[in-house]
């Protein structure tokens, strides 16, 4: 049975077309996984029931030569996505046992291309995290430990459930949601590829809203060829999000072609922030290599906005969840908590149904857009935000694509960052400008600091160009051949 | 300390979630270090610079407006956790 759970997604596709095994076996294998895996505390709830009636429906359509291009693939879903007749909480106590009575549009993308749904998974509460530690079923664990210690770890965040479900081959591949950096930081942590696609690839309808203008959903794989796979199937335009853009979605997986002769890289010299480890300083280098000697060819360029990405975030996110999460009153879903009147009712619910993180963001984001600080703070994050799109649009004159670092750090502790929010902030120092300009961005596994971690390196592209993308990470991931697994500790006794 | 304690109180009150007096010092030193650490903004020369409205080039696609009967009373009031006949019950508003 384990080795069912060792196949990429491509791979199980391959032996599920060639009926060498069928989605019944493949479905049962990740689910008995799953079952095995509590200490990592990744699903939140497994559905075997829901698996195993759509596996077997899956078995069937194989047969009958009616295969969708997912199908049989057993999936995991962060606990984001709306799943209709299976509880849905954000991992929110506010959400109490949320039940929906639709389905979201990328999860119902991926079920009607077949996929097998294994269960929900861990994240930060609201998707408010880079640890997975803000979650109401408490803290999801990075399968991965340290060389030098046995300390737990994180598995970034927020799509801490989804990054160490793929990691420990508890599913396939797993959906999961980046507001700035909630796919790819995860995936840098636990040796995964994590992809970000352009907002608007994939519709935002039925996911639970964090910051609108920039959620968008992708998935975490092993391989970049899975990435391609699973996203084909995610994208597409919905006429229930407006946002989602009307054009075609590629064929990704065509896209790998493994030549990226000629293409144009570019090295953005304000990534190379302050305090930056000498191990991930190497990696860079070592990517830039890899990508030259496949026939890149490097390119220095500047954006001169970066260091003031991260605190443009922290006001334009905020500001939108705070105006999002209006919407928990106690009062159509959820948690309530009785009060005297309708305000005090109110005020009880979302004091006992937020916790910490979120409270502090929904604060935040009522001061900057309360009267008087409209545009002290909104506004003028929104004008850096536009500074910050123009200084991709510049570089993208002269390059494809970009490498920088997923995150200035392998995994940290758990307990280690949560006591200090800023600290934790900085995580997202390479991801959040991509959330900022709206671009795709991937991370994928390059390698492993001194004391034993997966570290991830990340690849920015041009707006709706994942094709570029994936092609270059693509020859990226063959050059750094990473194999390392970690070892499975969770199992024993 | 940019964000006081009465100002806590006043955010609070308009996010309308209850805080107590013990956490108004914590929140207040939380919220100043963020807010204080965002001040950088300040130097950058935004005076010329449009805000960002929208993150992707993109036309808003419109959609007829068609009236649907879909009769989704029961599903949508199905997670409420008080309803009564279909509807949704909070306290009394109107003395």
């Amino acid at each position: 049975m384990t080795e069912l759970t060792k196949l990429t997604l491509a791979e199980a596709r391959a032996k599920l077309a060639a009926k060498e095994i069928t989605s019944v076996e493949l479905t049962e294998a990740h689910l008995v996984a799953a079952k095995a895996s509590d200490k990592l505390n990744a699903y939140v709830t497994l559905t075997p029931d829901v698996a195993l009636k759509m596996a077997a429906a899956s078995d069937a359509r194989i047969e009958k030569g009616e295969a969708g291009p997912l199908e049989g693939i057993p999936l995991g879903v962060k606990d984001l996505f709306c799943t209709d007749g299976v509880r849905t909480t954000a991992c929110s106590n506010i959400l109490d046992d949320f039940t929906p009575t639709y389905e979201s549009t990328v999860t119902a993308n991926l079920w009607a291309d077949g996929a097998v749904m294994l269960g929900k998974l861990n994240n930060d509460e609201f998707a408010m995290g880079s640890s997975n530690e803000t979650s109401r079923f408490g803290p999801c664990i990075n399968p991965w430990k340290a060389s030098d210690s046995d300390a737990d770890l994180v598995p970034g965040g927020s799509s801490g459930g989804s990054s160490t479900a793929v990691a420990s081959h508890l599913a396939l591949g797993a959906t999961a949601t980046d507001t700035g950096g909630s796919i790819r930081q995860p995936a840098s942590f636990t040796g995964t590829v994590g992809m970000k696609p352009t907002y608007g690839r994939c519709s935002r309808w039925g996911t639970v809203a964090f910051a609108s203008s920039l959620d968008q959903a992708g998935p975490i794989t092993r391989t970049v060829r899975d990435a391609a796979i699973m996203l084909k199937s995610m994208a597409g335009h919905d006429e229930k999000d407006t946002t989602s853009v009307d054009i075609e979605v590629p064929d990704y997986e065509a896209a790998l072609t493994g030549d990226i002769r000629g293409l144009k890289i570019g090295i953005p010299k304000e990534y190379r922030v302050e305090g930056m480890s000498d191990e991930i300083e190497k990696l860079w280098t070592q990517g830039i290599d890899w990508l030259k000697s496949a026939g890149a060819e490097i390119v220095d360029v500047s954006l001169p906005h970066t260091k003031y990405a991260l605190p443009a975030y922290y006001i334009v996110a905020p500001a939108e969840a705070s105006s999002n999460l209006a919407r928990y009153d106690g009062v159509r879903y959820g948690l309530r908590v009785q009060g005297d009147d309708i305000t005090d009712m109110y005020e009880k619910t979302r004091a006992e149904g937020f916790g910490d993180e979120v409270r502090r963001r929904v604060l935040i984001g009522t001061y900057v857009l309360s009267a008087g600080y409209y545009d002290a703070y909104y506004i003028k994050a929104q004008k850096i935000r536009t500074l910050i799109a123009q200084d991709f649009k510049q570089a993208y004159k002269k390059i494809d694509l970009l490498l920088t670092p997923t995150a200035p750090s392998p995994a940290f502790a758990i307990g280690e960052k949560v006591d200090d929010p800023l600290s934790m902030y900085l995580n997202d120092v390479f991801t959040v400008p991509v959330n900022l300009a709206g671009l795709p961005g991937i991370s994928l596994p390059a390698g492993l600091s001194s004391n034993g971690l997966p570290l991830g390196l990340q690849l920015i592209g041009r707006t709706f160009d994942e094709d570029t993308l994936l092609r270059a990470a693509d020859v990226l991931e063959e050059a750094a051949g990473f194999s390392a697994e970690p070892s499975k500790w969770w199992t024993e006794a | 300390m940019s964000v006081d304690e009465n100002t806590v109180r006043r955010i609070a009150k308009l996010a309308r979630i209850a805080v107590t007096e013990e956490e108004l010092a914590p929140l207040s030193k939380d919220l100043s270090t963020i807010l204080d650490w965002v001040e950088q903004l300040g130097e950058v020369d935004t005076d010329h610079v449009p805000p960002m409205t929208s993150v992707v080039e993109m036309e808003i696609k419109m959609r007829k407006d068609i009236v649907r009967h879909d009769n989704l009373q029961k599903q949508v009031t199905q997670n409420a956790p008080q309803s009564e006949d279909g509807f949704f019950t909070v306290p009394k508003v109107i003395e």
